[in-house]
């Protein structure tokens, strides 16, 4: 604990003394360092959960005060890389365009294209789940289509469907539906044979083993497509705006500030896009608990 | 791994692995063929329709179709179509030339190996660092997953602008965008991979009183190969997914990417779908690869990986 504080105010010093004093500012940013060193490893061999998520805030601090430090200190031109502070005030600042984009990108493509997507990928798992034959021939052929860049359909969905949201949600929905049927198969497969067994020496249906037994023993599997897919989709919309879109959303202004040299908005939107994407993750990661908790990796 | 995964079962709803897989995967392909001939007439009906209409008022559905499916610039480009300008494109011109869709592939795959090799070695060594330092594991560990749930894509156009005022231009840009995202999976098997001989070996290893290097390299290395080797087919496929949409920014001269764009630019969708299939095929040789590089390793360290 005590590190921490000493890791704390020796940043703080250092930042402070940026604009003063070029030798004092290195003298405290390397004992900050030093101490945060310490702090990290003192709190490494703590096992309680206050500890557990300490550690790499701390490092994340730490990421953050390295760039400020370096981008003032060494005088980085703010075109090239702008220090966390001038981002945190354009994020401040273009507030209302940030929200409009978030709007347009985030509710009116990712939501429904993930959605779309999930959904028929998962009906679809259950639907030739019942024919051998199909699922010999559609998992090769899946797996192919995977493993192909399907953000290069982003001009053609484009051209199909428009420049608005829909074009977006297309390109979500064919990324996001292969990882989905795939993994919502290989999950109706994990049932174990003793399982089902039983299942049928209780003369259960199809349905019945189906709701009762393989389907939550899918649910790993599904969560597992699930993760997967909310960057996949945040990722597939953004691409697709560079193809053509409204004046609006995420990947048109990353590519019209980015044009313009506003990099530090460029930047704010990022930082908009890595808080979409992990709040996402979280979100799915804390349903994902709650819906498997018997599940061995989640057993301590 | 397949193998591995495919437990003789004799469970009702269990299909065996691999028993005569190509008369459905043909099935599945002749279908999906018919349903794109159908889609393509019905997609590119309109515009045929207006053509035909002001050059003869009476025209039949045989017009219509052959019409559909030989359009300049089609909605949805019939599958001979697209095999045409594959194998024109490919085929057809001088490597060297620039409207030659094997120099443009040519292209991308040097930014992908390049990206993978970089991504490769970021992946295993944070992995070693890893598995070894207990700091780095609590530290790094989290923000390592959270650096994919960010879209990289997204800061692509930033890192290309980045490096190219700092005079690094061409092929450097692209393959750091290809290496962000290939390190990821590499480094999550490597970590798993390490972690997987058990205890009791681990035990046997300290009873030799094997030095953590000797430990390392005669048993936690060997077992790593059995994930490492997954998470590379994945990674190389990332690796490639990286290189393409790096030269969407910037307006690139060459590669895939540049092809898709200039498409989208010209409504070319024949040349769009012909550069989209050289990357599904250049995904396949890059995973095919990795897979006889698997095979040749398997059968050097004697049938076991």
């Amino acid at each position: 604990m005590r590190w921490v504080f000493a890791t704390l105010l020796a940043g703080a010093a250092a930042l402070a003394l940026l604009d003063v004093n070029g030798v004092a500012a290195l003298v405290a940013g390397l004992a900050a360092v030093a101490a945060c060193g310490a702090a990290m490893a003192a709190l490494a061999r703590d096992d309680r959960w206050p500890a557990r998520i300490a550690v790499p805030l701390l490092f994340g601090v730490l990421l953050l005060w390295l760039w400020e430090m370096v981008t003032v200190g060494f005088g980085v031109p703010r075109i090239l890389l702008p220090p966390p502070s001038m981002i945190a005030a354009a994020f401040g600042s273009h507030l209302p365009t940030l929200a409009a984009d978030f709007h347009q990108t985030v509710i009116r493509s990712v939501i429904p294209g993930y959605a779309i997507g999930c959904g028929a990928g998962f009906l679809t798992a259950l639907a030739i789940d019942r024919s051998p034959f199909l699922q010999r021939g559609l998992l090769p052929l899946g797996s192919l289509v995977s493993a192909m860049p399907i953000v290069g359909i982003a001009p053609i969905m484009v051209m199909w469907f428009g420049f608005d949201w829909q074009s977006k949600a297309a390109v979500i929905v064919v990324m996001t539906f292969f990882p989905m049927l795939v993994n919502t198969l290989a999950g109706l497969r994990a049932a174990g044979a003793m399982e089902l067994d039983l299942m049928r020496s209780y003369a259960a249906g199809y349905g019945q083993t189906l709701m009762k037994l393989r389907l939550p023993a899918a649910l790993p599997f599904v969560f597992n497509a699930l993760k997967l897919n909310s960057t996949l989709a945040l990722i597939g919309a953004i691409v697709a705006e560079f193809f053509g879109t409204p004046i609006v959303g995420m990947g048109f202004r990353i590519s019209t500030e980015v044009a313009r040299m506003n990099v530090d908005v460029v930047w704010a939107t990022i930082a908009v896009a890595a808080l979409v994407g992990s709040a996402s993750y979280g979100i799915i990661s804390v349903i994902e608990r709650g819906a498997t908790f018997w599940h061995p990796s989640f057993r301590q | 791994m397949t193998d591995a995964a495919a437990p003789a079962a004799p469970a009702v709803h269990r299909v065996p692995a691999r028993d005569g897989a190509a008369l459905p995967i043909l099935t599945v392909l002749a279908a999906l063929l018919l349903v794109w001939y159908a889609a393509s007439v019905w997609l590119n009906a309109p515009q045929v329709q207006e053509r035909l209409e002001r050059a003869s008022p009476d025209w039949s559905v045989s017009d219509l179709v052959a019409g559909a499916w030989a359009m300049d610039r089609p909605v949805l480009p019939a599958p001979h179509q697209i095999g045409v300008e594959l194998y024109e494109s490919v085929l057809g011109r001088p490597v060297t030339s620039k409207r030659s869709l094997a120099f443009h592939a040519g292209v991308t795959l040097s930014a992908t190996l390049a990206g993978f090799a970089l991504g490769l070695a970021t992946g295993v060594a944070l992995a070693v660092g890893i598995v070894h330092v207990r700091v780095l594991d609590r530290s790094l560990m989290p923000w390592i997953i959270a650096s994919q749930t960010i879209p990289i894509l997204a800061i692509a156009p930033m890192i290309v602008v980045v490096l190219g005022n700092l005079g690094f231009t061409g092929l450097l840009p692209k393959a750091i965008i290809s290496a962000y995202l290939s390190f990821f999976p590499i480094a999550i098997g490597m970590v798993k991979g390490l972690r997987s001989p058990d205890p009791i070996q681990l035990d046997l290893m300290r009873t030799y009183s094997a030095t953590p290097a000797q430990t390392f390299a005669k048993l936690r290395w060997p077992s790593s190969m059995a994930f490492l080797f997954p998470s590379l087919k994945v990674a190389i496929a990332l690796a490639l997914v990286g290189a393409i949409v790096a030269e969407l920014p910037t307006g690139a001269q060459a590669g895939l990417g540049a092809r898709l764009l200039a498409g989208s630019y010209y409504g070319q969708t024949i040349q769009i779908w012909a550069a989209l299939f050289m990357s599904a095929f250049l995904a396949m040789l890059a995973i095919g690869a990795v897979g006889l590089a698997e095979r040749g390793l398997t059968r050097i360290r004697g049938g076991r990986l």
